[in-house]
């Protein structure tokens, strides 16, 4: 008998390996032979700890478990039974490219790993010339997903073509943005596929050494993937011959150190090489001169770990899913106050609206929805009159927000948006580098300037929106660029939060 | 003033240090090592540190200062991070929060009269979607509410 107790972070958080120990024990005391696998998450966070239990071949779900459920799960009585797991409407409803395999395999195996496509975009790759490589990446029309948008072909060109003794694949794991987990949930749930993707890349620009720069926040994720890289090291897929390549490729996970800024590349290469976390101005680009001054790939999580697919099922393959120059699938990760939360990955051009209501089934809370803060913490509040906004690049940045690393952190009605718009300053304050002005001071000022209005100076609220354009213009990185984002929308979309407290003090 | 350790913590603090030196950007995997090891990154590593590394006490009072994780003095016997981010705050967050620092009488960063516990603000634990989140000693916790938060206290000793 086999069966799948979660052991990804959030599974964990919500007792998974207290119903792990249960079903052992009880397992044990029926005398019955259970090969218990700890899996990643399927991304039914509401759902979790998601017990699953395969029969001839079919996972049946039981969720979410509890270590009393263990009895009747054993013997098929339980009243949380939901079925064949793969038959359920989330499911069913997704495009799993990046994820394909998260959920399914054992994360540490690397026999199920390739019993399930993993490696042989590595193989392919390992075939092609390093411009071949690259110019598949182009075709596949991939950005990158940590939130610029920035075509992953063009990044790799740059580094393919600069001359220099090393080159290196940094990967940006620093996930900071609330409402985001899909970086976390990968590599706790599949973290070859990542390192196949940073060794596609390696071979493609002629970096032979590569960085996981992963934050601290996320230990669980930190022993998954150190024990990955030693797994993948051992059997020869990273090392200095490749996969018998001839090739030489190899990596280390890094840790943060809990700084939100180090999510910025050049602040993460600062931090890398042992530096505070400043930001860098560019030019220089970090693909010319990145880590120690070489040329570097500094890619997100979900970019890289999308590269195997892509040299799996090819270019035309990935390309031909999204719309517009939104290609592929987008991993939305769906959090806060809803009723269903979790990753559902998905092709570009589902309308926000959708999503929220019908993915997610609106709020936990039963309340109606307020507001949707896509993009992170440097996103814009979406209200319910922009719900038909297309889940693109474009198409968000034309309704005046962005997606970002596609993060919805869903609000119902009791949120108060002023007190959300002073949040968001002062996170720029704590979070803040130090390096520009506006950002540095401004978010300071910003905090005291959304107090005046809180208090019933509405003189103030010219002020707010100036102090938000110097932000923008005058911050060298999206944390003080961006932080006007969530401010300014709030501001617009939510007049009543910050006109209120005037009329209570007249 | 001469910082000076007993010579065995010297030549164990010697040998963090070499571990690491291997390393292309060595500080922060030192500084995390210090933390694993003392809890804290004691005075006494700094002047082996700048020496090891060639750097001055300025730069390495920068670095450790710059980031949140790295403390220069003790925290309790358990940390406490409550998670103040967006996600978690839709759902309850902030009263969490401000609740178990009432219950404890104490401001963010503060520590437990009696030695327990140190409560820290994160920002953001990858829980977003089974808030409201909290990590204590490295160990998650999703959809924590004020019981749940008072049997965590009570484990801590706090």
């Amino acid at each position: 008998m086999k069966i799948f107790v979660p052991a990804d972070s959030a599974a964990l958080a919500l007792g998974a390996d207290d119903v792990a120990a249960a079903i052992t024990q009880q397992a044990r005391a029926r005398g019955l032979t259970v090969e218990l696998v700890r899996n990643g998450t399927r991304g039914m966070i509401w759902l979790e700890p998601l017990v699953e239990v395969e029969i001839d071949g079919v996972r049946h779900g039981f969720g979410p478990a509890t270590p009393g459920d263990a009895d009747a799960i054993l013997d098929g009585s339980s009243p949380k039974a939901l079925g064949p797991v793969d038959e359920l409407d989330w499911m069913r409803n997704q495009t799993r490219l990046t994820f394909a395999r998260c959920g399914i395999i054992d994360p540490l195996s690397l026999g199920d790993y390739q019993a399930h496509g993993g490696l042989a975009g590595l193989r392919r790759a390992i075939a092609m010339t390093g411009a071949d490589i690259v110019d598949e990446v182009t075709k596949s029309g991939l950005r990158g997903r940590g939130g610029a948008g920035f075509p992953t072909g063009i990044k790799w060109n740059t580094v393919l073509g600069a001359q220099a003794a090393q080159k290196y694949i940094v990967c940006n794991a620093d996930e900071g943005d609330s409402g985001t987990f899909a970086d976390r949930m990968i590599m706790e749930g599949d973290p070859f596929t990542l390192i196949e993707g940073m060794a596609i890349a390696g071979l493609g620009v002629g970096a032979t050494r590569g960085y996981v720069y992963l934050r601290s926040e996320y230990p669980d994720a930190i022993s998954v993937m150190t024990r990955a890289v030693e797994i993948a090291r051992a059997a020869g897929v990273l090392g200095p011959d490749v996969l018998g390549s001839g090739r030489a490729f190899d990596m280390e996970i890094r840790k943060g150190a809990g700084a939100y800024v180090c999510g910025e590349e050049t602040s993460l290469l600062n931090s890398l090489e042992g530096k505070r976390g400043v930001v860098r101005a560019k030019p220089p680009l970090p693909a010319l001169e990145g880590f120690l001054g070489q040329p570097t790939v500094v890619n997100n999580v979900i970019s890289l770990a999308t590269v195997p697919v892509i040299f799996e099922k090819g270019a035309q393959f990935y390309a031909d899913f999204g719309q517009g120059r939104s290609r592929g699938t987008v991993t939305l990760q769906i959090a806060g106050n809803v009723a269903r939360g979790g990753l559902f990955e998905t092709a570009f051009g589902m309308p926000l609206g959708t999503v929220v209501n019908d993915i997610a089934g609106g709020t936990a809370s039963g309340r109606p929805v307020k507001a949707v803060q896509v993009g992170g913490p440097l996103g814009a509040y979406m209200p319910v009159s922009k719900f038909d906004t297309a889940l693109g690049y474009e198409e968000f940045d034309a309704a005046g927000g962005l997606i970002g690393h596609a993060g919805l952190v869903v609000f119902d009605d009791s949120a108060d948006m002023l007190r959300m718009a002073r949040f968001a300053m002062e996170f720029c304050a704590v979070e803040s580098c130090g390096k520009c002005t506006p950002c540095r001071i401004g978010a300071v000022r910003g905090v005291e300037t959304i107090d005046r209005i809180a208090a019933g100076d509405g003189a103030a609220i010219p002020l707010l929106t100036d102090l938000c354009e110097t932000m923008k213009d005058g911050s060298l990185c999206a944390l003080g660029g961006f932080t006007p984002f969530p401010v300014m929308s709030a501001l617009t979309h939510f007049p009543d939060d910050f006109a209120r407290m005037k009329e209570a003090a007249e | 003033m001469t910082l000076s350790a007993p010579a065995t913590e010297t030549d164990d603090m010697r040998a963090i240090i070499a571990q690491h030196l291997h390393l292309e950007g060595p500080l922060l995997p030192i500084l995390h090592a210090f933390q694993d090891a003392f809890g804290h990154i004691p005075a006494a590593a700094s002047p082996l540190i700048t020496e090891a590394l060639n750097i001055s006490r300025a730069e390495l009072h920068g670095v450790i200062s710059f980031y949140h994780d790295f403390r220069e003095n003790p925290a309790g016997r358990h940390v406490l991070k409550i998670c103040r981010a967006e996600a978690c705050q839709a759902v309850g967050g902030n009263a969490l929060a401000e609740s178990t620092l009432r219950k404890l009488g104490l401001d963010w960063h503060g520590t437990t009269a009696n030695g327990a516990v140190t409560v820290e603000p994160v920002y953001c634990l990858g829980l977003c979607a089974c808030g409201p989140a909290v990590m204590v000693d490295g160990r998650v916790l999703g959809r924590v509410d004020t019981a749940r938060m008072d049997a965590v206290l009570a484990e801590a000793g706090a």
